[in-house]
């Protein structure tokens, strides 16, 4: 007997029972239901469920995960001991110390989101007596990702039960809820705990404590070097950067956990275009909207509107295709912004949708004093617009559909054969 | 005797729960969420109101026979005007910091809907005895969700009750600090107050689903 089947057999054993909802939600995380769409009324049926959906999304985000784990020990390394000389990938980046910081650091976030995140859900499904829902499957893998590496795990887990419980549960839960949670756990804890997300102390593992030691004087370090490249402009510090388009491109540069490699979250975004979990209408319509505004910004700055001496020198200055290659525009595109339940769900609709995200996160980057990273708080209002866009696209399109049918001349099965042409009278 | 027969203590009751002026009727809800970052201000705030609105609603209630109907809404604001007048200048007058930390909420205390609306509700057809109790009932109501909303904010957002410190030092890292709590900066800005009101009302309509509308 197969373990699928035994499984199976233990699921109908423990039906109506309290507990039931937690049992299930294991069985088919590791097997596709016998069914995967509901029984009844449903005529266009499925071959795979929400799980496997949720699953293509994980399977998009390990490279970039795995990436991340060694980028923490290589920015811990290179904050020490300075940025290698003549950079190698295989000798300075994908080495087993590297490796081993991402081990302490990262992991345990990705647990401790996993692990509150599912307990607050198995609570609800058992309290509510549905199944567990599979949303969190992705938003435990996303929030790990985009918070600093130096996250207190306390903190981690308040801004979970928060994003899952407000963001999602009160709404009704899975697919129901109007914001993407792991874009709320990311805002909760960007408002309530702000000196743990911004600032250049936190994007490096041990970056505050080294900047406490040299402080005290107890390390003979005189300066620690943690700054996101968008912290550097933003301080119209441009010139005292060392990264290279290719550093920022492939990701050797620090920042959220895993937003840094534009490059692997390239691949992670046609894997989701290619499987079509993802709208590619999003996602081009987002790019195109970040080129446009960054365009702006730039002619801004080629007209000589903006001084060398103002604040928003630094930003606007910065070429217009590198906004996509820094920061987290790349990933927040590509993972946050094609959520299916948050975003538009008609094709016009997500044209606009992605446009605005684009054009507004590069926006809010260059006019933001206090923190040059928008891209969060571009997709959640967004996300609240999704709906009202819908809207307005569906009440076009019923209009224009009106306007045929007024317009449409309806041929009359006509007995007698005349070809009795009537003009359709419509309101 | 009992002080109060029993209709008139559901007056005073009824609007701490299940008829609560801004979890039931979602009235004054700005206030609510304006002020209540600190205990003291919503203490105070909710005093003044139950100042105001007892004493109005005496007022509204002795005069509800003589008030032409088409100019009842201005009568009600002269009422509520001198009201939080008298209610401002005492505050100025012996509590001064508090007075500019609630600002001009105490002059808003005029638009408080909670406030129109028990007169048009009740004072305008009740005696003066019952309308008092009504009165001081919703603005215990009132006052109760401000220093619920107040309590949790002012511990979680600053990690003080009524400004004494309870968890500690935060800046030389005492008591809880020491573990490495932080202050919820989150719980400070008004956005706060509106989820946890919301989750006030959440628990409330879950623990009595005979308050659930239907729709």
């Amino acid at each position: 007997m197969s373990l699928k089947s035994k499984l199976h057999e233990l699921k109908l054993k423990y039906q109506g029972n309290k507990m039931a909802p937690a049992f299930n939600a294991f069985h088919t995380f590791l097997f596709s239901p016998d069914e995967t769409t509901h029984p009844g009324g449903t005529h266009v049926k499925a071959a795979d469920d929400l799980k496997r959906t949720m699953n293509t999304v994980i399977m998009a985000l390990v490279p970039v995960l795995l990436f991340s784990m060694f980028n923490a020990g290589y920015q811990h390394y290179s904050a020490i001991n300075g940025f290698p000389v003549d950079f190698s990938v295989m000798r300075d980046f994908l080495t087993w110390d590297n490796f081993w910081i991402g081990i302490i650091k990262v992991l345990p976030l990705v647990v401790v989101s996993y692990g509150v995140g599912l307990l607050v859900e198995f609570i609800f499904a058992v309290i509510k007596g549905h199944e567990v829902e599979e949303g969190y499957l992705v938003t435990g893998m996303l929030v790990p990702l985009i918070v600093p590496i130096d996250t207190p795990l306390w903190m981690l887990s308040v801004a979970v039960i928060f994003g899952v419980v407000i963001g999602k549960e009160v709404f009704g839960g899975t697919g129901m809820n109007i914001l993407n949670p792991a874009l709320t756990i990311r805002a909760f804890l960007f408002f309530a705990y702000p000196t743990w997300m911004s600032g250049d102390k936190v994007w490096v593992y041990g970056a505050r404590e080294r900047a406490e030691q040299i402080l005290a004087g107890t390390t003979n370090a005189d300066a620690i070097s943690g700054e996101t490249i968008l912290g550097y402009l933003a301080q119209n510090k441009g010139a005292e950067m060392s990264y290279s388009v290719s550093d920022m491109f492939f990701g050797f540069i620090p920042g959220s956990v895993g937003e840094t490699s534009a490059f692997l979250i390239l691949l992670g975004g046609l894997f989701l275009i290619f499987t079509k979990i993802a709208s590619w209408r999003i996602m081009v319509s987002a790019v195109l909207g970040s080129l446009v505004m960054g365009l702006i910004f730039n002619q801004i700055v080629d007209f000589g509107w903006i001084g060398e001496s103002s604040k928003f020198y630094g930003l606007m200055s910065f070429d217009f295709w590198k906004h996509l290659i820094v920061g987290g525009l790349a990933f927040g595109i590509v993972y946050m912004a094609t959520d299916p339940v948050t975003g538009s769900q008609t094709n016009k609709g997500k044209w606009y949708y992605g446009f605005f995200i684009g054009f507004i996160s590069v926006m809010i980057r260059v006019f933001n004093p206090a923190y040059p990273e928008g891209v969060f708080l571009a997709i959640l209002l967004m996300n609240v617009f999704a709906p009202t866009i819908d809207h307005y696209v569906i009440r076009g399109n019923i209009k224009r559909r009106m306007k045929r049918l007024k317009n449409a001349t309806i041929y009359p099965k006509d007995s007698e054969g005349k070809a009795e042409e009537l003009k359709a009278e419509t309101v | 005797m009992a002080l109060l027969s029993k209709k008139d203590t559901n007056l005073i009751l009824d609007p701490l729960a299940d008829n609560n002026p801004i979890t039931i009727q979602v009235l004054g809800i700005c206030s609510a969420l304006a002020i209540t970052a600190e205990l003291n201000a919503s203490l105070v705030m909710a005093i003044s109101v139950m100042f105001v609105l007892g004493a109005g609603n005496v007022v509204i209630s002795l005069m509800r026979n003589i008030i032409p109907s088409k100019i009842r809404i201005i009568v009600q604001l002269i009422v509520v005007a001198t009201l939080v007048i008298i209610v401002d200048q005492v505050l100025k007058a012996f509590a001064y910091e508090l007075s500019k930390t609630l600002a001009v909420f105490v002059g808003l205390i005029i638009t408080n809907c909670i406030i129109m609306g028990r007169f048009e509700a009740f004072a305008l057809a009740n005696g003066p005895w019952r309308s008092f109790l009504d009165g001081i009932g919703n603005s215990l109501g009132y006052g109760i969700i401000l220093i619920i909303v107040g309590f949790f904010r002012e511990l979680l957002g600053s990690g003080t009750l009524f400004g004494i410190p309870v968890f500690g030092d935060p800046i030389a890292k005492t008591g809880l600090y020491s573990t490495g709590y932080e202050n919820n900066g989150f719980m400070i800005i008004p956005p706060a107050a509106l989820i946890v009101v919301g989750i006030i009302i959440w628990v409330q309509r879950s623990r009595n689903p005979a308050l659930v509308e239907e729709n």
